[in-house]
């Protein structure tokens, strides 16, 4: 099961520089939200606080505070404990090339030490069976290695990846920008059903993919969170100016 | 040369466009024969070496000589065996201890590294790159040979290891600077602990692989360089065939150690199962 995300008066940097200005916003649980904004704006800065992901660059700080369902996620606990909770897809596909299908899938299990086969395959096949992969590679789980399948299809194989360890949160960084338009509807596809059991948080450049999949759109500028509401509403009715002028297209 | 071949501007008198046609030309051949010719200098030494060890030594390589110990200066026949099962066993013990060594201390600059402490180490690496074999056998002499009293392929081994760790260090440094980052990035999103990325995901894609063996370390031990050089000063004519025939195989050693590494890092990263 999903669950909400709180995030009271996050501050991120890079060094000197601040990327992110004083964030407040709660995320629903089993819901889609999607986060739109120009290019630079702090869309990936973000999404990265939530799983402590942003503290893996040399010097960048995060301040404020991030609630994972009911924990806190900067209260001193580990990072890797937390990142089990949060599944992460990236912009570009990054299966582990030297790995077949199944290791791929099994990877965040087996590197945390389980080792239980029965158990493993089991996860395997459901994880790539809820990315809308087993169909097509139900046959060559072990002989193929995951660099050598289609670019959505080794976006989809990252997708159950994340779904392997089980993961309550699922965070995806552009997820499509890097497909073809009916590799990009199966995975909107998915993002519907994948509702239905954890919370997710994706970032787009697409507005009418952000209406498609989502409930929630946050609309960033300049390091900024300038509106965020129902994704109707940002879509046809913002109240705010720059938000307006962001979805109309006159810049950005 | 690229540039060379540019397109020449069409707005150009058609005299002065054939003149700098020609003149590219004329460029780009020299450039060529220049690159050829550098070629053929570096690999001609190379071709002599080889060619004239085929020529003085392939007469004596034969089962004795890859099987048997030597015979006393006189008596004919005899081998290298000793002498080559010695260097192999020399690498071996260096491996051992150089390797692990080297790895680590690799792992630790591509990950930990990006520090004061990290440059210095890389400094001390290359110096130690640069610090003649000579040097370095005068260390193991010290360390090894004169505690143990008498010469070993322990001591040997010890120095081939100081010899090879800089070498290794830096090779696996840059070996994991090359893994992606984006892995990394997939490894920590799972969960996945930073020294257990390090090992199972980019030391895993780097495709290290090593097997060693182990004889018994502690008697003096013939080596192929040793003995060739002892047979070449001798005054006997078999021992001297003897001495082209070593070199040869010593030279067919390296040249198939260094093809089999080659093989394995290949297969290891591009293959994978695929
Ligand atoms: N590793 C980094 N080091 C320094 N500054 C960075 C780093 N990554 C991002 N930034 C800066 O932080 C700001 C926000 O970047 P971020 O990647 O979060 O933007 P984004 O909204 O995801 O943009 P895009 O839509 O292009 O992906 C930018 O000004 C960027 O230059
Ligand atoms: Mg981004």
């Amino acid at each position: 099961m999903g669950v909400g995300i709180r995030v009271e008066n996050l501050n991120a940097w890079y060094g000197k520089t601040q990327a992110l200005h004083e964030i407040n916003l709660d995320v629903q649980a089993n819901h889609a939200t999607a986060l739109i904004g120009p290019s630079g704006c702090g869309k990936s800065t973000f999404i990265r606080c939530l799983n402590r992901m942003h503290e893996t660059t040399p010097e960048a700080r995060v301040e404020g505070k991030v609630k994972i369902g009911e924990h806190d996620a900067y209260d001193g606990t580990s990072a890797t404990k937390l990142r089990r909770r949060i599944g992460m897809v990236f912009q570009k596909p990054n299966p582990f090339p030297t790995m077949s299908i199944y290791e791929n899938v099994a990877a965040g299990l087996k590197l945390n030490g389980y080792r239980d086969k029965r158990h493993l395959d089991g996860v395997v096949e459901k994880s790539l069976m809820s990315s809308a992969l087993w169909e097509e590679v139900k046959d060559s789980i072990h002989k193929k290695s995951g660099a050598s399948l289609s670019g959505g299809q080794q976006q989809r194989l990252c997708i159950a990846r994340a779904l392997a360890v089980e993961p309550e949160v699922l965070l995806m960084d552009e997820p499509c920008s890097a497909l073809d338009p009916i590799s990009t509807g199966k995975i909107e596809e998915l993002i519907f059903e994948l509702k239905a059991q954890y919370t997710i948080v994706i970032v787009t450049h697409n507005m009418q993919q952000a209406a498609r999949v989502a409930e929630y759109t946050g609309f960033f500028l300049l390091g900024r969170l300038i509106e965020y509401d129902k994704t109707e509403k940002i879509f046809t009715n913002p109240s705010d100016k720059r938000t307006e002028d962001y979805i109309t297209g006159r810049f950005g | 040369m690229g540039n060379l071949r540019g397109p020449v501007p069409d707005t150009a008198p058609v005299a002065a466009r054939l003149e700098i046609c020609l003149w590219r030309r004329a460029a780009d051949r020299m450039t060529t024969a220049f690159a050829i010719l550098s070629v053929v200098l570096v690999l001609a030494p190379l071709g002599a070496i080889f060619g004239y060890l085929v020529y003085r030594g392939i007469g004596s390589v034969n089962w004795a000589f890859l099987t048997q110990t030597p015979k006393p200066p006189g008596e004919s026949g005899g081998g290298m065996a000793n002498a080559i099962a010695g260097s192999v066993l020399i690498l071996a013990i260096g491996s051992l201890m150089g390797v692990p060594l080297g790895i680590g201390a690799g792992i630790y600059l591509a990950e930990f590294g990006g520090n004061r402490f990290g440059d210095m180490v890389r400094f001390v690496s290359d110096v130690l790159n640069g610090v003649p074999s000579i040097v370095i056998g005068i260390v193991a002499y010290a360390l090894v040979v004169l505690r143990q009293k008498h010469f070993s392929a322990l001591a040997g081994g010890v120095a081939l290891a100081i010899m090879m760790v800089p070498t290794i260090t830096r090779t696996t440094e840059e070996m994991l600077l090359l893994v992606p980052n984006s892995l990394r990035e997939a490894a920590y999103a799972l969960g996945v602990p930073r020294w257990r990325t390090t090992l199972s995901i980019s030391l895993r894609f780097t495709a290290f692989g090593n097997q060693y063996w182990n004889w018994r370390l502690d008697q003096p031990t013939a080596a192929l360089p040793l003995q060739i050089f002892t047979y070449a000063i001798s005054p006997y004519d078999d021992w001297h065939r003897q001495a082209w025939a070593g070199a040869l195989v010593l030279i067919i050693l390296i040249v198939s150690a260094v093809a089999a590494v080659r093989f394995v890092v290949r297969r290891g990263t591009l293959g994978g199962v695929a």
